[in-house]
């Protein structure tokens, strides 16, 4: 591996920190000690398509157990109801996928259809019109309710199906070369239960990977606010804020933090609102199903009360928490290196925010008091027209997003064979994610469009890194 | 192709740890041999034991067809005998799962060959509670033709995991559920005239036809494992060009996780922590005892090298070069833990009926704890030993 030596171009692009001592000699540079362990204690060493699935290696032999309880859960296909496998079935009578790991394939990403009618690979569709539930929160269409389930077990008419058209986008490089990015036009075809609401508005979103989220639990509530500056009193630019969601438990709201506009408080609300809306399944927190008008679950077998019993539940919740962060590949190069400082100057991270603490109460011990880079400040942020999905979410509005976690990110072509990002998968690669990147980060993406190709291929690098 | 980047520790001077210049010998000769002799020998095994299986499976095509051109209750029991027998040869095959092999890559036929839990309700009638239910493809009033074509399109449909395939669908069609108490150590009761034209049943024709196609589909999934196996064969060609040791890797990889994950884990801790019946693999036979052992036993042949009429060179072999210690807490992890998977009671479903406390789950956890901490233990030990990087779940 060619390691490039080279001078730095000054440019207005670049915070000058470079000693100018010597200015003919290169000053190579280095890593922050201990960078490479991004998720501190919760950090695995592993590169191949199993990285993503890796329990943090401080279970008590206990929790070892219900976390491959967990494991098995998660990855076993359910089965409709009655079955044998009485703890596995009641899956529907509608559902987008069988299985957890159907979009969250080996605990990674999924991404959309390659095809019109490809099913449970990882896109669906939220539904609300305008107006807030009684707790806040999106309110479902009437007849479709919060979101389509694009399949259903045998008998019931399937709800509807996804169709997407594309627009082109084209955005141009200060260098010349152009890219032509893939806007998706979503619309419900062969609808099962009558027309869909007028004003219907439709988020899509992707199965995102599993690993972190216990760490990303374990950040103070405090930690995350000090991110905020929601009226940008610092004049950068950036005004992340937080959402604040309803969280079921404590019947409260509660901050944000998980889903592409932050809308579940926990691992577990995740879950539950997971089972429950992708696959059918109830739990002691969604014990309903989702039937539209005209349909009588009741009179559908489904597969007990609730279909998955509390402790399977919850050993699922703390598979789902204490999945480890794969450990940084290549941190030490120079181009990687180079990337990561380009990163910083367009000051990406103002919102991929690199470090930050966990504190000190977490359940998990050995998760209190870490140092994690997830790269993410978990606040929303207004994202520009192009990525809006005009949809609101409890505080979001339709052009904010969560700044999702970049760590993981590199791996996701070793993982799950596609390089799809953003919400719906509609980038095809990293660069196309960066060139999407409008509204609060208009700025940083103008700067990456100055950048040489080589510039952008060590960003680039830094982001496969991760 | 894949980019590993797994660190392989160099193996220089690995033929000079020699931990004691014991000669506690064992009766066997050891034998000196190198990574590639080891690699070579797995292929063959490999390759024989799909071919067994594919052998067997074709008999078992040949009972079912039997059974259902002329359904009687002989007929049945000799479908019943050859589905066990087929379960002896594919059980030891799972040790070659997990090592990047053509059995479940992108395209492999795992998920068609043995998946579950099984849709039973998206096949045939089942009873729910007493109540039956006469639904799934057999029952569907909907005018399809039950094709290999029609059954694989439905079980690739859209990343879904396959469901109604492969050797437990035809299990499920043999035996049915097992709706009798654990204690009562009785299997699925499925009666043979559900086959038989003019019996009590429904849809005898359709049933038939679904047991001939997942018969057929079953052996042409086995064989595709065979070809790319045998001798001059795809993935044999792949496998034997890979450098020795991400081979050696790919072959650690596949017993490692099968005995510390899939088969500690997941077939008997989480049956045990469930306490649920069927949550067995072969709940409707009562045959998992089997599917355990076997899959011991695969692990145990892949490490010895030897299996059927094939004895060569073999991972002990090189463990036992380069670390005589860990060579012989590997063979007494062995005896241990087949000691303890033989102390399971039978059936499978009466040993975890009632958790981990109890006299006879205590049992099985004896076994998960020896397959992980022994067994799996060990097997990394001997892989360090080698220079070979192995992480599993």
């Amino acid at each position: 591996m060619k390691k490039y030596v080279y001078a730095l171009v000054a440019a207005s692009l670049f915070i000058a920190g470079c000693s100018k001592d010597d200015s003919s000699d290169y000053v190579p540079l280095s890593a922050e000690a201990g960078e490479e362990f991004s998720g501190g204690v919760a950090t695995v060493s592993n590169a191949t398509e199993e990285a993503f699935g890796f329990a943090y290696n401080g279970l008590s032999a206990s929790e070892s157990t219900d976390f491959g309880v967990g494991n098995s859960f998660f990855r076993q296909s359910w089965v409709s109801a009655p079955s044998s496998t009485t703890a596995r079935d009641g899956l529907g009578p509608f559902y987008n996928a069988v299985a957890c790991a159907s979009c969250h394939f080996k605990d990674g990403r999924g991404r959309p259809p390659l095809y019109d009618g490809e099913l449970g690979r990882g896109l669906l569709l939220r539904l609300s019109i305008p107006g807030m539930d009684p707790h806040g929160g999106p309110l479902a269409d009437p007849t479709y309710g919060g979101q389509l389930q694009d399949n259903a077990i045998l008998g019931p008419i399937i709800k509807g199906q996804i169709g997407i058209t594309y627009e082109t986008i084209t955005e141009t490089f200060d260098d010349g070369t152009s890219v032509e990015l893939k806007k998706p036009i979503y619309t419900i075809n062969n609808l099962g239960y009558g027309s869909l609401a007028s004003g219907l508005m439709i988020s899509p979103r992707v199965g995102n990977q599993i690993i972190g989220l216990g760490l990303l639990e374990a950040v103070p509530d405090a930690a995350i606010l000090g991110f905020a500056d929601e009226f940008d009193n610092d004049g950068d630019g950036i005004s992340g804020r937080p959402n604040y969601v309803y969280d079921i438990q404590s019947n409260s709201q509660k901050l944000g933090r998980f889903g592409w506009k932050a809308n579940q408080p926990n691992v577990k609300q995740q879950v539950a609102a997971a089972f429950s809306n992708d696959m059918g399944i109830t739990s002691y927190m969604f014990p309903n199903e989702n039937c539209p008008p005209g349909v009588d679950c009741g009179s559908i077998p489904n597969g007990g009360t609730p279909e998955i019993a509390d402790l399977a539940f919850d050993r699922v919740v703390l598979y789902s928490r204490v999945l480890a962060v794969p450990i940084r590949r290549n941190h030490n190069d120079q181009d990687v290196l180079n990337g990561k400082k380009l990163f910083n100057d367009m000051q990406c991270v103002a919102c991929h925010k690199p470090k930050m603490q966990t504190g000190d109460s977490y359940f998990i011990s050995g998760y209190q008091n870490q140092t994690i880079r997830p790269y993410t400040d978990l606040l929303l942020h207004d994202m520009g027209e192009n990525l809006a999905d005009n949809a609101t979410d409890f505080l979001a509005s339709g052009s904010e997003w969560r700044t999702p976690p970049l760590w993981g990110i590199g791996l996701v072509q070793t993982v799950n064979k596609h390089t799809n990002f953003l919400h719906d998968g509609r980038a095809r690669n990293l660069t196309e994610a960066i060139l999407w990147h409008g509204g609060e980060a208009q700025a940083a993406k103008e700067k990456f469009k100055k950048l040489s190709a080589k510039e952008r291929e060590d960003v680039i690098r830094f982001l496969n890194s991760l | 192709m894949k980019k590993l980047t797994i660190s392989l520790l160099s193996l220089a001077g690995a033929g000079l740890i020699i931990a004691s210049c014991s000669d506690d010998d064992n009766n066997d000769t050891s034998r000196t041999v190198t990574k590639s002799e080891v690699v070579a020998n797995y292929a063959k095994i490999v390759y024989q034991n799909y071919k067994d299986a594919y052998d067997d499976a074709v008999e078992l095509e040949t009972a079912i067809n039997a059974f259902t051109a002329n359904p009687t209750s002989a007929g049945f029991d000799t479908a019943k005998t050859k589905w066990k027998e087929a379960r002896e040869s594919y059980g030891t095959t799972e040790a070659f799962r997990f090592a990047n092999g053509p059995i479940d890559d992108e395209d492999g036929p795992e998920g068609l060959i043995n998946a579950w839990p099984l849709d039973e309700n998206y096949i045939d009638y089942v009873d729910d509670n007493g109540t039956i239910v006469n639904g799934g493809i057999i029952n569907s009033t909907a005018t399809v033709e039950i094709t290999k074509e029609y059954l694989s399109a439905l079980n690739e449909d859209g990343g879904e995991k396959n469901i109604s395939t492969g050797y437990h669908a035809i299990e499920f069609l043999l035996w049915g559920q097992d709706l009798t108490a654990p204690a009562e150590k009785k299997a699925g009761l499925r009666a043979y005239t559900d086959y038989l034209d003019g019996s009590a049943a429904i849809n005898q024709a359709k049933r038939r036809q679904y047991l001939n196609v997942v018969a057929d589909l079953l052996t042409d999934n086995l064989d595709y494992l065979v070809k790319q196996w045998e001798e001059g064969g795809e993935y044999r060609t792949v496998f034997l060009a890979l450098p020795v040791d991400i081979a050696l890797q790919n072959i650690y990889l596949g017993i490692a996780t099968l005995a510390s994950a899939e088969l500690a884990v997941e077939r008997m801790d989480v049956a045990l922590a469930n306490m649920d019946q069927e949550d067995e693999h072969s709940c409707f036979s009562d045959n998992t005892h089997r599917d355990i052992y076997l899959n011991f036993k695969g692990i145990e042949n892949v490490y010895e090298g030897e299996y059927g009429n094939i004895d060569g060179p073999s991972l002990e072999d090189l463990v036992r070069q380069a670390n005589n210690q860990v060579a012989t807490d590997t063979d007494k992890a062995f005896d241990e833990t087949e000691d303890d998977i033989e102390a399971i009671a039978i059936p499978f479903d009466f040993a975890i009926s009632q958790g981990a406390t109890s006299t006879e789950g205590a049992k099985v956890k004896k076994a998960v704890l020896a397959l992980q901490e022994k067994l799996g233990a060990n097997l990394l030990a001997g892989a360090s030993a080698l220079g070979i990087s192995v992480t599993i779940e």
